[in-house]
């Protein structure tokens, strides 16, 4: 059987969550992922016997997640009867779903409903009676998944992957009749043709996972930090945008950092904004703690507001902050612009288009920045009807499918024979048809009889 | 099923004959059938209406092409005959889609349709255990009394036997049509079975209507060849059979012509008159094999059609005309032919024709063949909805090989979609049965980089030693290709190529990278543009073996990472496929099941869990249920 994954804490704000991994490779993939902070990286958990924890961070490619505990249960005394690892993280739907994106990307399958009940019954750790209050249970999500299902073919959601679908079959259909008709009268494939159209929806399929991120930074909020030495208005600026919003700013609750957090809206979006102490070396303990976290919330964010005096020239000591942040997803906000601006902008070209001039004091120029943020998100082509991917699911599908697709570009590059291709084309297509149940072969066989005139 | 009164009567019935096995009909399946139940020992008696339609070819004259091919070679890796048969009288050979890819090459072969007709009839002749009978089948039932099925002839004569395999083709109520006039009569002008549907139907089998047709055969000499395009055979040609050890050479030409406006014309101005488009005809007819009104109506757009010019044996000077099969009048096919380049003078020996006949759904039949609700009855071929000789012997071998073993008390075959094109053609009719006659192609497997035509021994020939159809001598030789394909896979992963100025030559000529230090052969064919031939000249220790072993042991390397991949979709396809659902279930006792699914499983009553996934309307939810109840079921067993 597969290796499945899910959240198994109640999904929303709380102390801890936990993300249960449960099959075969559970321990390989949790490895794949978990560092741990005593000892190596790889084999930490596959070498510990059950009923064992290990204290460690988990990470999603280079992004550090969260710090977690790992528990290893071994087959059979778990849950399910099977191989588990538990990593429980820190509460709250961000941090605990994208544990879970790392733990699905690394090769787990999303869980279906009832899942892991399932399992623990058909390996024997559950009595009869309460594996018939499963089934009632698979049935009734069932049926709730299948109204989602229903809502989902009828909106522009699978609109979208509905035409990406009919596009594979009718380039498998191609391919069909060129492999299954070789002596009749039809177009022949062209193999850059054929490249292209493969590219072509890859591209669509990135643009729909990209649409998603988008659509999860408008439901989350953007991690946004502000950056700057002293007095150059940083809290200003916090309590500009927050007090024109008063009503929607929210604390977050349970906080005990330093820096200080809070979400306000510029405009439509969300943003969570962090006001990150100042950063530069220091050899004073406790600041060091301080700076060191600044640094990590800017690692973390998805953008950054780095704040300069207009009102005077720029220092080195602007500069060396400067030099330590990622540009590509810094906005340069020129700060007491009503006052005067004396800043060589010249030297700040590599910031072009994310330069505002602003001035948090009389609340001047937020709109621009608005407008920038919008920019950096994606939002300004942005549709909200257009959400095409509305859950982990979907948006793992589609990966998936882009994953094949790319191989295929590559193979095709590599020289492979076309009958390969089709073989691959044909996984990427069951990608989306699994997601409703339709048979890949009666539609291509279907679809080349409508679309070729072909026979003997 | 039988009443009581019945039986009584029944019992008291004379019997004039007792066999194991009776095959009703003799053609491609009804060979299979009959050669694979007399071989495995069982007392056979085959029947046909008429002796001289034995094993014939009503159609084309030719045997094989894309994913025929792949069944062919598989029913002879299973055992059976027509790969042999074949080989022995082809009139051109060739393998198609060269160049395309290992998946999809196809063998196919130009037959002598007459010699074909002779070898196989005389092969069913002097089998052992064997009896060919001609005798028209009008009756059958099953006698509860003596625990037999009871067939009766036209001349009421009474045969009895364990199993019956139904092969009736296109003779069920066979109807031909051509233009306004229509008549019962079966394939080539022969008598139809007009009398055992209606047998059928009081066993309660469900009947359909289906169509197909046969384009005209017409005089070679009086086809002008000048200026039409030749086709003509492999120089090196691959035989079908394991068996055959030398092959003989290409004896003829095929040719190709197109239609044009004129025939358009001609075939639209008197379409009213056929029979498909004035109503007259209610069967489905084939999507993958239009008339040629058929290709006209439904693509207006296309100019011209390409058809082939196909000779029909040696001993005689009627040619076929491929991609030309009509329901037209007569005298419109005449005119019509005649407008095609080379066909000016056509004399038409043979008029085209469509004909209508019987077939039983075959979602009443489990993947063994054998009918759900008749055990010992079996379909095979044209009867279950498919079309061409090679699906049709595909069955027939499956059905005769599972009434033997169905005779002898063990258990019955399933090939899985995952072993071959035979169980996958199998699979797809029963489970999701056919609209329309169900031709094999290469796209209707989803295994095809596994399913290929030079390993069809490696897939099914352990399969046929098992059963008892492959002797021991063909036996020995497989195994020693085997080992001798393994050692040459493991040496060509072993060997270092060293680089050389030649090689590195070679290897640019290919438009690949030329190499610095030594690799290992394998890592060069892994290249697509690399062959083994490429290779000869920089490979001293390659042993002197049969070349179709280096095919294979290339295609392997070249294709090791898809064919992993397959595998493991094969290997996850079994683990459902070997969860049994027993043939008493009651779906609509079992809580969680949508009401669709309850339907969709109670009318299909699939075997295993693998072809209850398989049946359009039972979703992935359902199949957890199923699963569940299942696993509960046996843990009940278990308890008790």
């Amino acid at each position: 059987m597969s290796t499945i994954a899910a959240i198994s804490t109640a999904q929303g704000a709380g102390g801890i969550g936990v993300i249960r991994i449960s099959g075969e490779d559970s321990v390989k993939i949790a490895d794949k992922i978990f560092v741990p902070f005593v000892g190596e990286k790889g084999k930490c958990l596959q070498n510990l016997s059950g009923y064992r924890a290990k204290y460690g961070r988990v990470l999603h490619g280079n992004d550090l997640i969260d710090d977690v505990i790992a528990l290893v249960f071994r087959a059979p005394h778990s849950y399910t009867g099977e191989d588990v690892v538990e990593i429980s993280c820190h509460g709250g739907l961000y941090i605990t779903k994208r544990v879970l994106r790392a733990v699905l990307e690394s090769g787990a399958a999303l869980a279906e409903p009832g899942e892991f009940t399932k399992r623990a019954f058909l390996n024997g750790k559950m009595d009869l009676s309460q594996a018939e209050a499963v089934m009632d249970l698979i049935s009734a999500r069932g049926k709730r998944a299948n109204q989602i299902a229903f809502g989902m073919r009828e909106g522009k959601l699978s609109g979208k992957i509905a035409k990406i679908k009919e596009e594979l079959v009718e380039i498998l259909a191609g391919l069909s009749v060129w492999a299954d008709y070789p002596e009749e009268d039809i177009p022949q494939v062209d193999e850059n043709m054929l490249k292209n159209s493969i590219k072509k929806i890859c591209k669509k399929l990135h643009a729909m996972i990209d649409n998603y991120d988008t659509f999860k930074c408008i439901k989350e909020g953007i991690k946004t930090a502000i950056v700057g030495r002293p007095n150059v208005g940083k809290s200003t600026l916090m309590n500009c945008l927050s007090d024109s919003q008063k009503s929607i700013v929210t604390d977050i609750p349970g906080t005990t950092r330093d820096a200080i957090e809070e979400t306000v809206m510029i405009g439509d979006i969300p943003v969570l904004l962090v006001d990150t102490a100042g950063i530069r070396d220091t050899l004073d303990k406790v600041e060091k703690i301080g700076v060191e976290k600044a640094r990590k919330y800017i690692d973390e964010s998805e953008i950054i507001l780095f704040m300069i005096d207009a009102s005077s020239a720029l220092c080195d000591e602007d500069r060396e902050l400067l030099d330590k942040l990622d540009k590509s997803k810094t906005i340069i906000i020129l700060n007491k612009c009503d006052i005067a601006v004396k800043v060589d902008v010249q030297e700040l070209s590599t910031f072009k288009n994310r330069i505002v001039e602003l001035s948090a004091l009389k609340g001047q120029g937020i709109e621009k920045l608005k407008e920038i943020i919008e920019n950096i998100v994606g939002l300004s082509n942005f549709e909200p009807s257009d959400t095409v991917v509305c859950n982990e699911r979907q948006l793992l599908a589609l990966k998936k499918a882009v994953k094949i697709l790319k191989e295929i570009i590559n193979q095709m590059n590599f020289g492979i024979t076309l009958d390969a291709v089709t073989v691959l084309i044909q996984d990427t297509l069951s990608v989306f048809m699994e997601l409703t149940g339709e048979n890949v072969s009666e539609a291509v066989v279907n679809k080349v009889f409508s679309k070729f005139c072909v026979g003997k | 099923m039988i009443q009581e009164d019945e039986v009584n009567n029944i019992s008291k019935i004379k019997i004039n004959e007792n066999y194991d096995i009776s095959i009703i009909g003799a053609g491609h399946a009804g060979i299979e059938a009959g050669l694979a139940s007399a071989r495995l020992g069982c007392k056979t008696i085959v029947f046909a209406i008429n002796l001289d339609s034995v094993g014939n070819c009503p159609c084309n004259p030719s045997i094989g092409g894309t994913a025929k091919g792949h069944l062919v070679r598989e029913i002879d890796a299973l055992g059976g005959e027509m790969g042999r048969t074949t080989d022995e009288c082809f009139l051109q050979s060739r393998m198609l889609n060269l160049g395309k890819g290992p998946a999809v090459h196809s063998l196919r072969a130009q037959i002598d349709r007459n010699k074909y007709k002779e070898i196989m009839k005389h092969k069913l002749e002097l089998q052992e255990n064997l009896y060919l009978k001609q005798a028209e089948i009008i009756d059958i039932f099953y006698d509860n009394h003596s625990k037999n099925w009871i067939l009766t002839s036209r001349n009421g004569i009474k045969y009895a036997s364990k199993c019956v395999i139904l092969a009736t083709g296109t003779f069920l109520e066979g109807v031909v049509h051509i233009g306004e006039t229509s008549y019962q009569s079966g394939p080539d002008g022969i008598f139809p079975a007009v009398l055992l549907g209606d047998s059928l139907r009081k066993l309660g089998i469900g009947l359909r209507r289906f169509k197909t047709g046969t384009p005209a055969r017409v005089l070679r000499s009086s086809i002008n060849f000048e200026g039409l395009e030749e086709q003509c055979g492999d120089e090196n040609i691959v035989p079908f059979s394991y068996d055959t050890e030398s092959i003989g050479e290409n004896k003829v030409k095929c040719y190709i012509s197109w239609t044009n406006d004129k025939t358009k014309e001609v075939i639209l101005k008197n379409i009213h008159r056929a029979p498909m488009y004035s109503g007259k005809i209610e069967g489905v007819g084939p999507r993958y094999c239009p008339s040629i009104e058929d290709k006209i109506v439904r693509f207006p757009d296309k100019k011209r059609h390409q058809m082939f010019i196909e000779p029909c044996g040696l001993n005689t000077e009627e040619m076929y005309l491929q991609g030309m099969s009509t329901s037209l009048p007569e005298e419109v096919q005449t005119e019509m032919y005649k407008t095609i380049p080379g066909l000016e003078n056509v004399k038409i020996m043979r008029f085209a024709y469509a004909i209508e006949y019987d077939i039983a759904d075959p979602q009443q039949m489990n993947a063994t063949l054998e009918f759900k609700e008749h055990a010992g009855l079996f379909g095979a071929g044209q009867f279950n909805g498919s079309s061409g000789y090679e699906e049709a012997a595909a069955q027939g071998l499956v059905a005769g090989i599972n009434a033997a073993l169905r005779i002898k008390n063990k258990e019955l075959l399933i090939l899985d979609r995952g072993t071959s094109y035979i169980g996958t053609l199998i699979d797809d009719l029963v489970t999701k049965g056919v609209n329309d006659p169900y031709r094999m192609m290469t796209s209707r497997s989803e295994y095809r980089l596994v399913l290929r035509q030079d390993n069809a021994d490696e897939r099914l020939t352990p399969i046929g030693r098992e059963i008892g159809l492959i002797g021991d001598e063909r036996y020995k030789k497989f195994i020693e290709n085997l080992n001798l394909k393994n050692e040459e896979k493991k040496r060509v992963k072993n060997v270092v190529i060293v680089p050389s100025e030649e090689l590195n030559k070679m290897l640019v000529s290919r438009e690949t990278s030329p190499i610095t230090t030594g690799v290992k052969m394998s890592d060069l064919l892994k290249r697509p543009q690399i062959t083994y031939r490429d290779l000869e000249d920089f490979d001293a220790t390659r042993p002197q073996i049969d070349k179709s072993i280096f095919e294979k042991v290339e295609v392997e390397i070249k294709y090791e990472g898809y064919i992993a991949r397959q595998n493991n979709q094969i290997k996850e396809l079994r683990r459902l496929e070997e969860k049994i659902i027993p043939s008493d279930i009651d779906y609509k006792k079992i809580r969680g099941l949508r009401l669709e699914a309850i339907e969709k499983l109670g009318k299909i009553r699939p075997q295993n869990i693998g072809q209850a996934s398989r049946i359009s309307g039972v979703s992935p939810a359902d199949i957890s249920v199923l699963i569940i109840w299942l696993a509960s079921k046996m843990r009940k067993k278990e308890e008790n």
